[in-house]
């Protein structure tokens, strides 16, 4: 049943075109949880004195793993829409390097599932980037 | 003391709006999303053109969350630039010259940026414009708010906050 509702989650995430032009993999999904990586893309810099990606890159890639999060919550019936999300900043990306992006769907009610996660790159002490939002509970 | 005589409109039309291509041109990530911008004056208003590859749910279908994010911000950033730039190149400190020669300035880092969704983004054309509420040495806040057919009924909102690049050293 779970197992039916990852593989469901998967197929969504793969038939999403914004999330595949950047070029996404969802490597793990189950009970509220998510891991999606994306490579280094030299069409992705948004600074380019230090060919940093952009920060909107990552944004897009905070948002997919948290809503694939909620939507593969044990409480979720499947489909979900950002309401609100935060991304901070704390370091720049090391150039090169593929970022991983990991969401924990912490709280659910009917309504609204609480979301968290952070993104890393090949350092993963320290985060490039963390972000915490609310996503709706809708059917499908 | 006799006033000098303005610049022909041509000419300040035409180096306002090389400044302003160069700032955007040159960065990728712009030119990947399609993002363009219309200058009035000083104000600027960003334009997402309608693609494909900006839909997040094709069932509805509606614009990707990260789409409309990364328009925000890259509105955000660009009118924070534009601004600082503006009062250097009308007060003759700064030579735009040299960014269309390709020295770009330094641009603004995201410290945060908080998206408000208030309704799903359509598959069309979305605008954006930036207001400044707060330009420092150091830091500075920004607010920003797109649409898409009605001005008045935003699809999105957002507050960033960004930390300004160090000016001369």
């Amino acid at each position: 049943m779970s197992d039916q509702k990852s593989k469901i989650a998967k197929q969504f995430m793969e038939a999403i075109p914004h999330s595949r032009a950047l070029g996404m993999r969802l490597t793990h999904v189950s009970e509220g949880r998510a891991d999606i990586e994306m490579d280094y893309d030299a069409r992705f810099i948004g600074d380019p004195e230090t060919g940093v990606i952009h920060g909107g890159a990552i944004s897009a890639l905070m948002d997919t793993c948290c809503g694939a999060a909620a939507m593969s919550h044990p409480a979720s019936p499947g489909g979900t829409a950002t309401i609100d999300l935060r991304i901070d900043y704390m370091r720049p990306a090391t150039p090169g390097q593929m970022i991983r992006a990991h969401a924990e769907c912490y709280h659910i009610t009917r309504s609204v599932a609480f979301v968290r996660a952070r993104a890393t790159d090949d350092d993963d002490t320290l985060p490039v980037a963390t972000a915490t939002g609310t996503f709706t509970v809708e059917g499908k | 003391m006799a006033r000098p005589r303005p610049e022909p409109v041509q000419v300040i039309k035409q180096r306002r709006d090389a400044a302003l291509n160069a700032l955007v041109q040159g960065v990728p990530y712009i030119r990947f999303l399609g993002v363009a911008f219309d200058r009035r004056g000083d104000e600027l208003t960003a334009i997402m053109p309608y693609d494909d590859k900006l839909i997040g749910n094709p069932l509805l279908p509606a614009l990707h969350g990260g789409a409309t994010a990364a328009f925000l911000e890259i509105t955000a950033i660009i009118g924070l630039s534009w601004g600082m730039l503006w009062e250097e190149i009308e007060s003759g400190a700064f030579d735009p010259e040299a960014i269309v020669g390709g020295a770009l300035p330094r641009l603004p880092k995201t410290i945060d940026f908080t998206v408000d969704y208030l309704r799903s983004g359509l598959p069309r054309d979305a605008y954006a414009r930036a207001q400044v509420n707060r330009s420092g040495r150091r830091y500075a806040s920004v607010h920003v708010e797109a649409w898409q057919d009605n001005r008045g009924r935003p699809f999105a909102q957002a507050t960033g906050h960004f930390l300004m690049p160090r000016r001369d050293g």
